[in-house]
């Protein structure tokens, strides 16, 4: 049995500043099956840290999951980081000696990550109409970024994603006719494969700090990192289900399309069609509702108990709406 | 079937009780009490515009499968047809069938929902 969180942080402290150093206000802020986030401030005289922990509280396999590991994690941001990219400081990566099982600290930023804030806070109307063309900036930096040897990252493209998707669905049993039809239309119409680059895999609004002066401030949530397609990661921000009730801004419910793609070019990304976006556009609205099936799945089958789950599963409706509308539209 | 009574009163009371407790919880607790409360909205919605809702959808099925039938075997039928290739968008009456079943769903899932614009 691991050392709980609150006894393990104030020998952490004591590594990180030195004897004397000392924990105060760790709370933790979220938690699922698999992995917690905690916040606390190691206090040290006069110098005060303000920490982020993040932990896996269950074995992690990596022939099945889906996410990479969190040391796999944290060298990924650091190489971002390298390249200029705006992602968390890595503060720590946690080892035997620390008692945490798999985790690692970053220092805490300030900013907003709520993706309903970003969309409507009269704090973010300023630097709002800058921020599509900030995220393609931030992504070209991302996608340019050599990732470290020997992390073992999963290529993806079109084809495997609409195979993989497909499987996860039927094996759920579902028959919801919206998501048949969708994927054999993307399936017809996947494009040329693209140069694959380092992605981060789940690069939407509400995983991305925003600070209402700068705009993008750092881009968290890289567990789902991973080689594929570039016009992935800007295909899935321009997913209706991240646009937070502002379906006429395509670009996280913040933006347009163009001033994405230009900042993206502006950072000296490789230009993207908005054709080859949108696929990966409407791949991701697929994605999502297949994501939302398997959310309920956890439940039915009993791995997960919490009632946010099969209401999760009445999402799908969701994506099948936007489905509905993007078939109608055609790519 | 009794309306006094009716089951969707019913599904409201414990609505209306979990939301008079929400605030006394811990913070877990509040959130996941808002989200049952959100389920039990749901199930309002399905009993008063399920059976609609389900008719609707069968008919459009009916209309493009080109015979009539119950809405759990028209809708197995339509997945076969589209997964096999033999129906796609282009076939006559598909997507008006599918916006039908998906934006009538949505209405009782999810009616704050701003779908994608056209």
């Amino acid at each position: 049995m691991e050392t709980p969180v609150a006894e393990a942080l104030p020998k952490l402290a004591q590594r990180l500043a030195g004897e004397g150093a000392r924990v105060e206000g760790a709370q933790r802020l979220s938690g699922g099956a698999s992995m917690e986030t905690w916040t606390f401030d190691i206090v040290s005289g006069a110098a005060r840290e303000g920490l982020i922990l993040r932990r896996r509280t269950a074995p992690f396999d990596p022939e099945t999951a889906r996410s990479i590991s969190l040391a796999t994690e944290a060298a990924l941001i650091r190489a971002a980081a390298k390249n200029t990219a705006l992602v968390p400081h890595v503060r720590h990566v946690c080892d035997d000696s620390d008692g945490l099982g798999e985790a690692y600290v970053m220092v805490r930023a300030a900013g907003e990550t709520l993706g309903k804030k970003i969309v409507e806070d009269s704090r973010f109307d300023g630097v709002r109409p800058k921020l599509a063309f900030q995220c393609g900036e931030v992504l070209a930096r991302i996608h340019a970024t050599p990732p470290p040897d020997g992390l073992n990252l999963k290529t993806v493209d079109a084809v495997l994603e609409l195979d993989r998707y497909e499987e996860v669905y039927r094996t759920t049993g579902a028959q919801r006719p919206v998501l048949e039809l969708a994927f054999q239309y993307l399936r017809k119409r996947t494009p040329e494969p693209a140069a694959p680059v380092l992605l981060h895999g789940d690069f939407r609004n509400g995983n991305i700090m925003f600070d209402p002066e700068r705009g993008v401030a750092a881009v968290l949530d890289w567990e789902l990192a991973h080689i594929g397609d570039p016009a992935e990661d800007m295909g899935w921000i321009c997913t209706n289900s991240w646009r937070f009730g502002r379906p006429e801004k395509p670009v996280g419910g913040f933006g347009d399309y163009a001033d994405l793609l230009a900042g993206y070019e502006a950072a000296g990304g490789r230009p993207i069609d908005l054709a080859r976006l949108r696929f990966w556009q409407m791949l991701g609205s697929l994605r999502w509702g297949v994501m939302c099936l398997t959310m309920y799945m956890s439940w039915q089958t009993g791995v997960e108990k919490s009632v946010e789950r099969p209401m999760i599963g009445r999402r799908v409706s969701e994506t099948e709406a936007d489905l509905v509308v993007l078939l109608e539209q055609g790519l | 079937m009794i309306t006094h009574p009716k089951t969707e009163e019913l599904v409201q009371a414990v609505a209306l009780w979990i939301d008079q407790v929400r605030p006394g919880l811990d913070p877990r607790n509040a959130f996941l009490a808002r989200v049952a409360v959100n389920v039990l909205s749901v199930v309002e919605r399905e009993l008063t515009k399920g059976p609609a809702a389900e008719a609707r959808a069968s008919e459009a099925f009916a209309e493009v499968l080109g015979h009539p039938g119950e809405f759990s075997a028209l809708n197995a039928e339509l997945c076969e047809r589209i997964r096999s290739g033999d129906f796609t968008e282009t076939t006559p009456g598909l997507l008006e069938a599918l916006r039908t079943l998906a934006f009538d769903q949505l209405a009782i899932d999810q009616p704050k929902y701003r779908p994608e614009v056209g």
